[in-house]
């Protein structure tokens, strides 16, 4: 049976409870995109502010449980200013330790996950299948804003 | 087989333990946990009894029904019709043989209503009246009609204790065809009082269509007395399998319905030009019924009768007492309860939000200690709306709980609370 601690690390509580830029940018200049998990009726609504290819600005609004909270969290701080590029890099990375786009076994790489810093807590999803979408939800739905900003 | 039953209860008390017995998913270990089952809401487990019946249906008796002539499809084409005589009996209609459609489930009874009767009934200046409490179940296969014919939907609110707000109820249910009501909220567990909603459906020439899929697996329904015209139900929700589900209406309105799906079985005559559809109830049922299903769900009613549905209220009763004042009790302002304060006023279901903890994480810590709830919507997205939530967590009785499930939950919910608080 795989354990609640596993699921439940102290940075995702610290997240969870203290979501880091959270709340709302005026559109324009800001891009929103919105993200539902129907099954569950989690909603995150990202506000997203792009200049000369980067994510100048991210702020995040919605409600879910603690893994899609906090994942959106994670999610902002570990995008905030950077590329684009680099986003879909983090972005990728964060889809093979879910265990999505990765080899068959599952195992994602170890230098893969230590480059992900914090967002590595998440690391322990994995373990429980039906949670994988709550923490998938918010980079969905930055993945869908950002390929409309490229048209 | 009864008589273990009857056995289980004396004045009016079940003894989960005997009724326990003849559950076999009681009998297998849930893997390194206890195994408390609260989420009958959603469906219930299913006794030995009604896998035996499906189980000897198929090995003893099984052909297409309604075709062959020889004894053995007689013996299958009879032991379906009786299950539907059963379900008719069980709602207390009037002429059980005519009145019962199987369907699917419930879900396609509620899209039969409205494509078979709706399409008659209605055209772009008629209104139906429905309310904030329905589940998808009684809201989707109207919107999808009003998308195809064009007509107005009234809805009835509820107010902060769960109950429908029945004050302007006659000027809601003016020029009205149609009002369409749950007997019991699957989030809220509110009862509603259906036959004060049909007494003023009929007053104003509406009709009264019930959705009984929570109710009738826990109250005796009496369509007859509660003067109701159409009713959709469920099988899995109350001891039966998965894939059956009904709906019953007075004959008169099955005959001015036309049929919804069409094939084999429901026509009595087909040309290159046109058809002839068959009698009621067979014109609504196209193709293969589920046979061995209805056998099932038969033999489920026979359990829940020879329980009694009186008991299995008093024992709901009961345990939604217990669970209501030791939730409460033990968890005090972080517990909020939706729907009516008073048990009396609803049914086996305990929808709350638990302080600081998300629903999905309740079910998920609750789950560590092998108590199975159900987290979400609950497919009533209207009525969380209505509640202020995208969520709730939901625990739900029936005749296989204890008192002992319950503190169980509390337990659970007390360490769901400590971690994230
Ligand atoms: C009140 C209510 N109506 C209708 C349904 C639909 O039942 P089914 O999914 O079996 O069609 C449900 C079950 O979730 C329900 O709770």
């Amino acid at each position: 049976m795989a354990d609640l601690d596993d699921l439940y690390r102290e940075i995702i509580l610290d997240h969870y409870k203290n979501p880091r830029n959270s709340g709302s940018i005026e559109s324009p200049p800001a891009l929103v995109e919105e993200g539902f998990n129907p099954l569950c009726g989690d909603e995150v609504k990202l506000y997203l502010v792009i200049e000369d290819d980067r994510i100048a600005d991210i702020r995040i609004s919605g409600q879910g449980c603690s893994i899609s909270r906090s994942s959106a969290s994670l999610m902002s701080q570990a995008v905030k200013g950077k590329p684009i590029s680099e986003a879909f890099d983090v972005l990728a990375r964060f889809r093979r330790m879910m265990g999505i786009d990765g080899e068959e076994s599952g195992e994602p790489e170890v230098a893969d996950v230590r480059s992900l810093g914090e967002l590595a807590a998440l690391q322990g999803v994995v373990k429980f299948p039906v949670r994988i979408k709550c923490a998938t939800l918010p980079w969905n739905t930055l993945s869908a804003a950002i390929a409309r900003s490229l048209g | 087989m009864a008589s273990t039953i009857r056995s289980a209860m004396t004045a009016d008390t079940l003894d989960v333990r005997v009724i326990r017995k003849d559950f076999p998913i009681y009998q297998q270990p849930y893997e390194d946990k206890p195994f408390i089952y609260l989420d009958s809401a959603a469906s219930s487990q299913r006794p030995e009894q009604v896998m035996q019946a499906m189980d000897e249906y198929y090995r003893r008796f099984h052909s297409n029904v309604h075709r062959g002539v020889y004894t053995l499809a007689e013996e299958a084409t009879a032991r379906y019709e009786a299950a539907r005589v059963k379900v008719g009996r069980f709602l207390g209609a009037k002429d059980p043989s005519r009145e019962v459609v199987f369907t699917k489930n419930a879900t396609e009874a509620f899209n039969l209503v409205a494509q078979g009767l709706g399409r008659v009934l209605l055209n772009q200046d008629s209104v139906i009246v429905l309310t904030e409490m329905e589940h998808h179940a009684n809201l989707v296969p109207w919107l999808i009609l009003q998308e195809q014919i064009g007509f107005t939907i009234r809805y009835i609110t509820f107010d902060s204790d769960g109950y429908l707000v029945l004050d302007e109820l006659d000027s809601i249910l003016d020029g009205a065809s149609l009002l369409g009501v749950t007997m019991m909220s699957n989030v809220l567990g509110t009862v509603n009082p259906i036959a004060e909603l049909a007494a003023a459906a009929h007053r104003h020439g509406a009709l009264f269509l019930a959705d009984a899929a929570q109710f009738a697996p826990h109250f005796e329904v009496d369509v007859s007395g509660l003067d109701i015209d159409l009713l959709c139900l469920t099988g899995h929700k109350m001891l039966g399998p998965t894939g059956i589900g009904a709906l019953w209406a007075r004959s008169e309105i099955l005959d001015r319905m036309t049929p919804f799906l069409g094939g084999g079985d429901m026509i009595a005559d087909v040309r290159l030009d046109g058809f002839v559809a068959s009698e009621i109830p067979y014109k609504f049922e196209a193709g293969t019924p589920p046979i061995a299903e209805a056998v099932g769900w038969a033999s489920a009613i026979d359990y829940l009768e020879s329980v009694g549905m009186g008991s299995l209220r008093a024992h709901d009763l009961k345990l939604t007492e217990y669970a209501i004042a030791n939730l409460t009790g033990s968890l005090g302002s972080a517990f909020k309860l939706y729907g009516p304060k008073v048990a009396a006023d609803r049914g086996g279901v305990v929808s709350f939000d638990l302080a600081g903890v998300h629903p999905h994480d309740v079910a998920q810590v609750l789950d560590q200690h092998g108590v199975c709830v159900r987290a979400g919507h609950h497919c009533a997205k209207p009525l969380m709306r209505q509640i202020g939530t995208a969520a709730t967590a939901r625990a739900s009785f029936y005749l296989y709980n204890d008192e002992a499930d319950i503190d169980a939950l509390v337990a659970a919910l007390e360490d769901a609370y400590a971690l994230f608080n």
